[in-house]
């Protein structure tokens, strides 16, 4: 047995805030020998960062190290001054993080920005700097990697400013590098690139990795072992295979069966202990006549911002009543752009769009708030946190469409209507005279979805509303939309980039690229039998979770 | 990019003609409402006759109505003749050209000094924030506003002048007995450095240093705050995390990615500053005896001498207009984000 290269012990990490001291790890236990990767998973909050910045040492301020140690190379690094530790990272022990753009200096170009990395730690040959970072371009697999020497973090894509970053990490040939949510954020397919350049790397130089992420699909498809962490202890640690085939611990259990797979339904997902959620739901069937106009209809939808290209290219897709439909694609396909159209928030240049029988895009945008229309077509925002006013607390924030649309002023009918919809949302009724930041995240989503369903909508439009959750907290939110789908009618549009979500929940999809339908259809047939190649491509990069066939991914 | 620049340039300074004609418009009409006849002001003396005041007011034209002098007075303006002072007797133009170099230099040079001292204080505050270095660095922001310029250049006067003997007697630009340099730029330190003339020079930046500390005295606040309020964000920010992450030294990251990028607001804030104490230095000016604009026009405005206050004012317009074009170019190379929009 060799020496582990990394060997965290009984590390305690407490953070000082304005009402004492908070303990963030209760000593955390993991070790990881040199070209292994570790994966640690766990929901937001569990302290799987703390742990990653605790053992770079880059913990703020207000953190410290309470107890426990950190052995890197058989040395004590817990206590270890400025000057080793600026010799140590970057060199022998890097970091990549989430949010790659923000990540990067924004007034820097890529060269120096390297360059710096390679000066910090003597690796610079002043003659050929140019070609050092050329050649780590090369490395990361960029594209025309001379034009992007002088580009800066704001001209390039976020998997671009994440290949420079990694670019930048393994500049000093670490022996270990610690990815911290690497591809969160990043498209699916820009996500399994990342993924397959980092594993890629890290064999060719017999580099170890610590992968931190909430995707348990893709800590299973890229690592050894997994540790699991909740509330700043690791619950439960193995190899990959054996952990996720027979988890031990309830919280591993919880997380695995939240996690959607390729074959999962929204019941599977269900967590236990949620009765009202679970409680079996009578469908509401409505009688509909053969004559019935559909509830969206949108004809040759066609919307450019003045660019070479259109953001929506005539686009064309039904829903009817009661309908939900899934509608995906990469950043840049133009479905943001296709659900602000359709909200009316933003007018469109060409073709029609029809809600009910009768066409809403006559009215510009600007005075699209008068039309009775308004309150038939409500969105949800994709961050629960931004979406809301932080002055408003969810009582208000509930009951200002209420007070806008339907004219309600303050009194019983419109406290009647506020506990309505936050009980169709499933928010406890106490937590409506809070604020945002008294309220956690799947909360947050409740009030945004009540506010959305407070005016009583026909169609609601779902600006990935899932994308800022954690998975458990994501599989009640989607239980939430399917029950308010079946028991009031309301015709969904579920804008996602996320295929397991849409598959669950959604009849049909539309694939999006570039502006224009590349397929479309029920989701079933679509996910078994993709058709156009941009679909398939989508679909395998989705890192599934899946225990059985991760032991055929090892084998292969 | 240069043409980019020179394009942007171009459109600002035409769309700023408007803001500048409605200067003119309100300046001239709010001088004819305010109280005070410069034809009385003017007139031989307190024993003139109603006939005498009437014949001076006829040949300044202010018998005319309000709508006809100013359709004149804009016609000249266009030419280039903003009127004769009645103070001076000078072309206002003349006058300006004469005393503008003055308070330029003093007002350069004060935020010259301020920066020097604003911008490593508020560094060395938000490198250890809630340490006494922090809160020495707030109290002294805190004195610079709350004492007066004309209280603050009095005490350097006392201290410096009377006391210690260091500073030379606060009277203008240069000693009385002293040649002033050849007529090149205006300033007079350039144009001393140009003729080099040491002595001359050395004589000139004294009697600058005191009027010039005084003013920076009152400018130190913002810009300290500033710095420490934007270094403070960009310290907490992601790309600083890396830079520690891949090893770069401290006083890399602090120079060379945390100030850089703090500076931007900075740029801003500077700009605000140069034209406030640009026009609010009157005080400074007539502490120390300095013959620049602002004093020129607060003694114009108390004689009711229209012509000098109306020039004043479209001259601090101007300055304005020109100070937030620079500002903006240099920002636009200061940070290239802003320069794709």
């Amino acid at each position: 047995m060799t020496a582990d290269l990394l060997r965290v012990e009984n590390l305690q990490v407490a953070f000082s805030t304005r009402h004492g001291t908070v303990t963030a790890l209760h000593g955390i236990d993991i070790a990881l020998k040199a070209g292994e990767t570790l994966g640690v998973v766990g929901e937001s909050g569990s302290g799987k960062s703390v742990t990653s910045l605790a053992v770079m040492r880059l913990l703020d301020r207000a953190g410290k190290i309470t107890g426990g140690r950190v052995m890197f190379e058989g040395r004590d690094i817990t206590h270890a001054g400025h000057a080793d530790l600026r010799r140590l990272r970057g060199s022998a022990l890097s970091m990549i993080f989430q949010n790659p753009r923000a990540a990067l200096n924004p007034i820097r170009t890529v060269e120096q920005q390297i360059v710096d990395v390679l000066a910090a730690h003597g690796k610079l040959s002043r003659a050929n700097a140019r070609t050092q970072a050329l050649d780590l371009l090369r490395a990361v697999l960029i594209r025309d990697p001379e034009a992007r020497l002088n580009a800066y973090p704001h001209e390039l894509s976020g998997g671009m400013c994440q290949r420079v970053m990694i670019a930048m990490a393994i500049a000093c040939e670490p022996v270990l590098l610690i990815a911290d949510e690497p591809t969160t954020g990043l498209d699916v397919t820009t996500q399994q690139t990342v993924m397959e350049l980092l594993a890629r790397i890290q064999a060719e130089r017999g580099m170890a990795m610590i992968l931190i992420t909430h995707d348990l699909g893709l800590a299973a498809r890229w690592c050894d072992r997994i540790a699991v962490m909740e509330a700043g202890r690791v619950v439960e640690q193995g190899e990959t295979v054996a952990l996720f085939e027979a988890p031990a611990h309830p919280y591993t259990k919880r997380l695995v069966a939240a996690s959607p797979t390729r074959r999962s339904t929204l019941a599977d997902l269900a967590p236990p202990g949620l009765a009202r959620d679970a409680a079996p739901v009578v469908t509401v069937s409505r009688e509909r006549g053969p004559g019935t106009p559909p509830l969206l209809e949108l004809v040759n939808v066609v919307k450019s911002f003045g660019g070479p290209t259109r953001a929506v290219d005539a686009v064309s897709f039904r829903i009817p009543q009661g309908g939900a439909l899934g509608l995906v694609g990469e950043s840049g396909s133009g479905k943001s752009t296709l659900s602000r159209l359709i909200c009316r928030l933003i007018d469109l240049d060409d073709g029609d769009i029809v809600f009910d029988g009768e066409s809403i895009a006559r009215t510009p945008a600007r005075e699209f708030h008068h039309s009775p229309r308004r309150r038939d077509i409500q969105i949800v925002f994709q961050d629960p946190n931004d979406s809301l006013n932080p002055r408003h607390n969810a009582f208000d924030s509930i009951a200002y469409p209420l007070r806008r649309l339907e004219g309600l002023r303050d009194g019983t009918a419109l406290q009647a209507r506020v506990r309505e919809a936050a009980a169709r949302a499933g928010l406890p009724l106490d937590l409506l005279q809070r604020f945002p930041h008294q309220l956690s995240g799947g909360q947050k989503a409740r009030v945004g979805i009540a506010r959305a369903v407070a005016p009583r909508p026909r169609l609601l439009v779902l600006d990935e509303p899932t994308a800022a959750l954690d998975v458990s907290v994501q599989a009640v939110i989607l239980q939430l939309l399917d029950r308010l789908r079946r028991e009031d009618g309301i015709g969904l549009l579920f804008v996602s980039h996320d295929l397991n979500v849409v598959r669950m929940l959604c009849d049909d999809l539309v694939v999006l690229q570039a502006g224009k339908v590349v397929e479309a259809g029920p989701s079933q047939s679509i996910f078994q039998r993709p058709q156009a190649a941009y679909t398939r491509m989508l679909l395998e990069a989705v890192p599934y979770f899946d225990p059985q066939r991760t032991e055929l991914l090892k084998t292969a | 990019m240069l043409a980019g620049i020179l394009r942007r340039v171009a459109r600002r300074l035409l769309a700023s003609i408007p803001a500048l004609f409605g200067v003119v418009v309100v300046t001239f009409v709010l001088m004819r409402v305010l109280p005070g006849d410069p034809a009385v002001f003017f007139s031989s003396g307190p024993s003139a006759g109603k006939e005498e005041i009437e014949e001076l007011r006829r040949s300044m034209g202010l018998d005319k109505p309000i709508p006809v002098q100013l359709v004149r007075y804009l016609g000249e303006v266009a030419t280039g003749n903003l009127g004769r002072s009645m103070t001076t007797g000078q072309p206002v133009v003349l006058d300006m050209t004469r005393r503008l170099p003055a308070s330029l230099e003093l007002t350069c040079t004060a935020l010259f000094i301020a920066l020097m001292f604003s911008v490593p204080l508020g560094v060395a505050a938000a490198l250890r924030p809630g340490t006494p270095v922090d809160h020495i660095v707030r109290m002294l922001c805190t004195l610079g506003v709350c004492v007066p310029t004309f209280v603050s250049g009095l005490l350097l006067i006392y201290a410096f002048y009377y006391l210690l003997g260091w500073a030379p007697d606060p009277t203008g630009r240069i000693d009385i007995f002293a040649a002033a340099p050849p007529d090149i730029t205006g300033f007079f330190l350039i144009d001393f450095a140009l003729k080099g003339d040491w002595e001359g020079w050395w004589a000139a930046f004294s009697q600058l240093l005191l009027p010039a500390c005084t003013m920076a005295l009152f400018v130190l606040a913002p810009l300290a705050r500033m710095t420490r309020a934007s270094m403070l964000a960009v310290l907490g920010s992601d790309f600083i995390r890396t830079a520690h992450a891949m090893g770069l030294s401290r006083i890399r990251i602090i120079v060379a990615y945390a100030l850089r990028n703090a500076l931007l607001p900075v740029l801003t804030i500077t700009g605000i500053v140069f034209s406030t104490m640009l026009g609010a230095n009157v005080l400074v000016e007539k502490v120390f005896s300095w013959p620049g604009v602002a004093s020129y026009a607060l003694d114009a405005l108390l004689a009711s001498d229209y012509a000098p206050v109306q020039a004043f004012v479209l001259l601090m317009a101007m300055i304005f207009v020109l100070v937030n074009v620079t500002i903006d170019v240099l920002y636009g190379i200061a940070d290239p984000r802003v320069s794709v929009s």
